[in-house]
């Protein structure tokens, strides 16, 4: 029953960054590999940078409100940033070359905070209060496991409300169907294109809280694991459908929880491979996803 | 060239502004010359044809008129502005929208949110746009479908509702590309009536490109046809009918009367 609410938790935060994904897949056509670094660098935003394993708080001192918008601002700036100097140049060439920019990309921002902070992970004390456990019939969930499925469904709620209700929302889904179409009816590009970046810094930074809270701590690479279990799920649930997306983020966390859970202790270590395992399953019986791939579809 | 132009690039200056021209449009793909100095001046209060036998240019022409293919040579000016470098959402919220053969709904969104799309980018609150999309949808008869997946459409409903989402846009002009391709007379019949209502309803010229001769003669009071790239005459649709080089574009096919589908 534990290991149960563990992989709700765990499948909850993949939920979160395969929405950040598919909704940039969605409007681009690009699998964003910079989202790894989205979640770290709202991370490191909390400490004073040094060099130091045990640093000192900066942004993570300040009062909690205050804290969640600032590290929000700094990883949405991060992310128009990439936006407009490394993709929106590129835009309308090949997928592949936006996928290799991504990649340049992750590596730059990689290298850059090892240059800063150094590759040692760091230990922080942050948001501590909230690891512990609260009892809730007989079970004792760590609040952060709580936390973080709230986060996952009011982030999602108000995602589909934002799609559905708005303008910008229905313009977003319109693009991400058909983005020569929806130009030729004036939507405009960079804005739906920057929205949705600016979406994918927002949930990439409350990612990076929940991260942090939970393990307390910081490591250069802490993004690429979640991105990657996040990019198996936008492709599991069918690239182009949000909730079949945050679906499969669900499906991978939770099996790779239970695996951790459920596995002889031998075979622990090699718990990724058998969840990868379960990935290339899915395409073999599967390859348009577990939804119908819109965005997919052939483009008359 | 054969032309019996009624409009020479001399009366286009005099119109002044509300106006969609193409001024000398060259288009060349490698060694093909898809368009040969072709001049298009589209009123606001007109049904204008294009029509000419498969690989004439039409749709390259369309291609151009909405931004979408950079001419050779040669420029398209909405109200004497050109639209030289412009993206094509800037052409389209400057007053050109056009539809496609295909009708390209987006197949998720609902009806009403395809016409919403485009309604949102021709200005006002978003209430004005709902309200503008309701307003088309049941002018195309197809209010009580508003709900519906556009992918749940039958054919002639997704070219009406294609129709309404490019007249939501607000535009000046609207370019309707084969607008009858597979329908069947009935409705050819109320499709004739719609595209003709448009100038008078939604104030907005139309470029009508068109297979279904009885569609085009129905409904264009002037009428461009291309060859090979090359405008080969411009007239009324009776001027065209009896053009002797009209008939021998067609003729390597069909006659004009045997283009009717």
């Amino acid at each position: 029953m534990q290991s149960l609410v563990d992989a709700a938790a765990t499948g909850s935060l993949y939920a979160l960054v395969a929405l950040a994904i598919g909704l940039v897949f969605g409007v681009m056509r690009l699998i964003n590999f910079a989202q790894a670094d989205y979640i770290t660098i709202g991370a490191y935003a909390l400490i004073v940078p040094s060099a130091s394993t045990v640093p000192t708080l900066f942004i993570g001192a300040w009062p909690m409100p205050l804290m969640v918008a600032a590290v929000a601002l700094v990883v949405v700036l991060v992310a128009l940033a990439t936006e407009r100097l490394a993709f929106r140049p590129l835009r309308g060439t090949d997928p592949s070359t936006l996928l290799v920019s991504s990649f340049a990309l992750s590596f730059l921002f990689q290298q850059t905070i090892m240059l800063i902070f150094n590759s040692r992970p760091k230990s922080i004390e942050f948001g501590s209060a909230l690891a512990a456990a609260v009892e809730i019939a007989g079970l004792r969930v760590p609040g952060v496991q709580l936390l973080t499925m709230a986060t996952t469904i009011v982030a999602g709620t108000l995602l589909v409300f934002f799609l559905r209700y708005t303008a910008l929302g229905v313009e977003i889904r319109a693009a991400a169907e058909d983005f020569t179409m929806a130009q030729l009816l004036g939507v405009r590009a960079n804005r739906v294109i920057a929205v949705s970046f600016a979406i994918s810094g927002l949930l990439g930074a409350s990612v990076s809280l929940l991260l942090v809270v939970q393990t307390g701590t910081l490591d250069y690479r802490m993004g690429i694991m979640p991105v990657i279990y996040g990019f198996f799920a936008t492709v599991i649930g069918g690239m182009g459908s949000l909730p079949a997306a945050a679906l499969g983020g669900f499906l991978v966390g939770a099996a790779s929880q239970l695996l951790q859970a459920w596995l002889p202790p031998d075979l622990r270590p090699f718990r990724d491979a058998f969840v990868f395992g379960f990935v290339i399953a899915v395409l073999l019986f599967r390859p348009e996803g577990l939804a119908r791939p819109r965005a997919m579809r052939e483009r008359v | 060239m054969g032309v019996t132009a009624d409009i020479g690039p001399a009366s286009i200056g005099i119109t002044g502004d509300e106006i969609l021209e193409a001024r000398d449009v060259v288009v060349r793909f490698g060694g093909l010359l898809a368009l040969d100095r072709v001049n298009i001046a589209l009123r606001r209060n007109e049904i204008f044809g294009l029509i000419g036998p498969n690989g004439a240019g039409k749709s390259t022409t369309v291609n151009v008129l909405t931004g979408f293919q950079q001419p050779t040579s040669g420029e398209v000016l909405i109200d004497g502005r050109s639209i030289g470098g412009w993206s094509t959402n800037r052409v389209a919220r400057s007053g050109v929208a056009r539809t496609f053969q295909a009708a390209r709904l987006f197949p998720a969104l609902s009806v009403f949110e395809n016409v919403v799309v485009a309604s949102v980018n021709a200005g006002g609150s978003l209430a004005a746009a709902r309200e503008r999309a309701g307003d088309i949808l049941a002018w195309v008869g197809c209010a009580n479908r508003a709900d519906r997946p556009a992918s749940a459409l039958n054919y002639g409903d997704q070219r009406r509702v294609a129709i309404a989402r490019a007249l939501a846009l607000s535009p000046k002009f609207i370019l309707l590309d084969e607008p009858a391709a597979g329908m069947n007379e009935r409705e050819c019949d109320q499709l004739v009536t719609l595209v003709s209502e448009i100038p008078g309803r939604w104030g907005c010229g139309v470029l009508l490109i068109e297979h279904n001769m009885a569609v085009v003669m129905r409904t264009c009071s002037r009428i461009l046809v291309l060859d090979g790239g090359k405008p080969i005459a411009e007239g009324t649709p009776v001027a065209i009918q009896t053009n002797a080089e009209v008939r021998r574009a067609y003729l390597g096919d069909k006659a004009p009367g045997a283009a009717h589908r």
